[in-house]
């Protein structure tokens, strides 16, 4: 135990926060969707993948820089999303709730295969932006300006996220859609539109992760499918019920997996899943959750 | 004699007659997978649960199996028993986790476990990693009948196969597999009048874990390896995708999916590239928004007999 330098043990640290504000707005994506639509989006994965690539895409073939890309990306894959939504999975939602999980991980196989096909499985390393490139000593650690931003970054978005379906009109709507969408159309406010948002929403912010990851993992076409599975153990231990329930145990498990890497490197790949077997046999319902 | 049976008798002899005309590994893979997508509708189609993780049992047995074969140098029915209680008991811990949630969070849940698995049998000595365990011998049935030609292999598998259909089968018209049609139709219902739903619900997911198994076994033999194909999640999407195409909760749907499916891989395998995934998606896609009671279901709807 000796030989871990306390360097190394913030170092993981760090990036295990930068970790878990991937699966915090992941999860968060996924939680809001689930809960107006029903559906678990296996989808969400693809849509992250797809938010890197346009990152890279753009700074390749057009010129476009990164901040351009964080607010371009989500604009556009959240625009695709509900496309999605419009064509596909409006039919589904009188069905059971697995025709959903079936038809985005459908969705999922065709982007991600589509991708792999151009592409390649290699990865593209997208450049970190200039103005966060360097490091800041803080005395005990040398702390990445760029990893300190994807937290701070993630953070505002999932803590935005939670202001405005808690504290604001739409908000309201929102949740009122979530209670009982037939009472909430019949006092006149158009649910579908609501439902479409939604989606184009969470796939927006999917594309917001994707472009944060983009230099700190590299952009391929299997980073997507590589995370959503974590994803779910997540939302599994968090419970789908509860919005800052997620970004915390988002943060948290994240935090879990950097410091296994530390003390115990074997099990870092499957600790999440073993957290989510004891969660299981603990409490059913998960931290935050509210079975239905 | 009604339908169902007629159609077992035309499946059986087709089964008898395609290593005459078609490849015989090729039926082989199609009959493991076949079995495979058959304990996974145990599941979906007559329990109600969907299970996206059992590539993990199928992996798992495939790698026991081999492991047994090589290291212990058994013979090939044992090594089959081996894997089978393998998967069948690892059914039986995640099985025992999954059904603490319903519905769309048991789903996550097997997937979850499943692909701890994977990452378990990328990191242990024992599986080969990357490479998988490759060579694994045939052996010689109960020591005595080589099934080293591809059709004696070949009738051993129609064997198996046929004895886990008949299995499956069993359980579905048992007083057993009706309380399991009960929990699908209304849980909540099957509660009430008595029956413990959750060791109903274990039981069914032990039995499709096993069987699921048994499949895999039975592939390592077939083709002398396991690798991590057998446990990644695509093939657990894959089972899925089977099931469906050929019609959940029918007894032969999940065999016609299969031969849809294996047969539609092997033909575009180098072909088409990452296209194969692309198709298998949009086959997944078009079968949930159009076509989601499957070819049989389907046949079964258009031409309504007397069951």
């Amino acid at each position: 135990m000796n030989t871990i330098t306390l360097d190394a043990l913030f170092g993981q640290l760090l990036l295990g926060l930068v970790n878990g504000s991937f699966y915090a707005t992941l999860s968060l994506g996924l939680a809001v969707i689930f809960g107006l639509l029903n559906i678990v989006n296996f989808a969400h994965g693809a849509l992250y993948m797809m938010g890197a690539y346009v990152a890279w895409i753009a700074l390749v073939q057009f010129g476009v820089g990164y901040w351009g890309s964080l607010v371009l990306a989500p604009l556009i894959i959240g625009a695709f999303g509900m496309l999605i939504e419009r064509t596909m999975l409006q039919w589904l939602y009188k069905l059971d709730h697995l025709y959903g999980l079936l038809l985005t991980f459908g969705i999922a196989l065709i982007l991600e295969g589509t991708y792999r096909q151009f592409f390649g499985v290699s990865g593209q390393a997208y450049p970190v932006p200039e103005l966060l490139a360097g490091s800041t000593d803080l005395g005990f650690m040398t702390l990445p300006n760029y990893r300190a931003w994807v937290v701070i970054a993630s953070l505002a978005v999932c803590i935005g996220t939670w202001y405005v379906i808690e504290r604001t009109r739409l908000g309201a709507y929102l949740r009122a859609g979530t209670e009982n969408p037939k009472l909430t159309q019949a006092f006149g406010i158009n649910v579908p539109l609501l439902v479409m948002l939604t989606y184009g929403f969470g796939a927006g912010l999917a594309a917001f992760a994707g472009v944060l990851a983009a230099p700190v993992t590299q952009v391929t076409p299997l980073m997507g499918q590589n995370l959503i599975i974590i994803v779910f153990a997540v939302v599994v231990i968090g419970g789908m019920g509860s919005i800052l329930g997620a970004i915390a145990t988002g943060l948290a498990l994240g935090v879990i997996e950097g410091l296994t890497k530390v003390f115990y490197p074997e099990a870092s790949s499957t600790v999440v899943f073993v957290i989510m077997a004891i969660v299981l046999l603990l409490r059913p319902a998960g931290l935050f959750g509210r079975e239905k | 004699m009604n339908r169902t049976w007629i159609g077992f008798l035309v499946l059986f002899a087709l089964l008898v007659a395609a290593p005459f005309v078609v490849y015989p590994v090729l039926v082989m893979k199609v009959l493991c997978f076949a079995l495979f997508a058959c304990a996974f509708n145990l599941l979906l189609g007559y329990t109600g649960l969907l299970s996206f993780g059992h590539a993990a049992f199928l992996g798992s047995a495939a790698y026991a199996t081999g492991y047994a074969m090589t290291q212990w140098a058994i013979t090939p029915e044992l090594g089959l028993v081996f894997g089978t209680l393998v998967a069948a008991a690892l059914g039986a811990v995640f099985g025992g986790l999954a059904i603490r949630r319903q519905g769309i969070y048991f789903a996550m849940v097997t997937l979850a476990l499943a692909q701890m698995v994977y990452f378990f049998c990328l990191q242990v000595p024992f599986t080969g990693g990357e490479d998988g365990l490759q060579g694994v011998p045939r052996g010689a049935l109960f020591g005595l009948l080589s099934l080293r030609s591809d059709m004696a292999m070949y009738w051993f598998v129609l064997a198996v196969f046929v004895a886990g259909f008949l299995f499956i089968y069993r359980v579905i018209h048992s007083p057993f597999g009706q309380v399991l049609k009960a929990i699908r139709e209304n849980e909540s219902r099957a509660l009430s009048l008595g029956y413990d739903v959750d060791r109903y619900k274990l039981l069914a997911f032990v039995l499709s874990a096993g069987i699921a198994g048994l499949a895999g076994a039975t592939k390592t033999l077939v083709f002398g390896f396991a690798t991590l194909t057998d446990v990644h999640w695509a093939t657990s999407g894959e089972v899925v995708l089977m099931t469906l195409v050929g019609g959940v909760g029918t007894l032969l749907g999940p065999v016609i999916g299969s031969v849809v499916i294996v047969t539609l891989q092997n033909e575009l395998a180098d072909k088409a590239g990452s296209w194969v995934t692309v198709i298998l998606g949009a086959i997944f896609v078009v079968n949930v928004l159009l076509f989601r009671r499957g070819i049989v279901g389907e046949i079964a709807a258009r031409f309504p007999g007397k069951q």
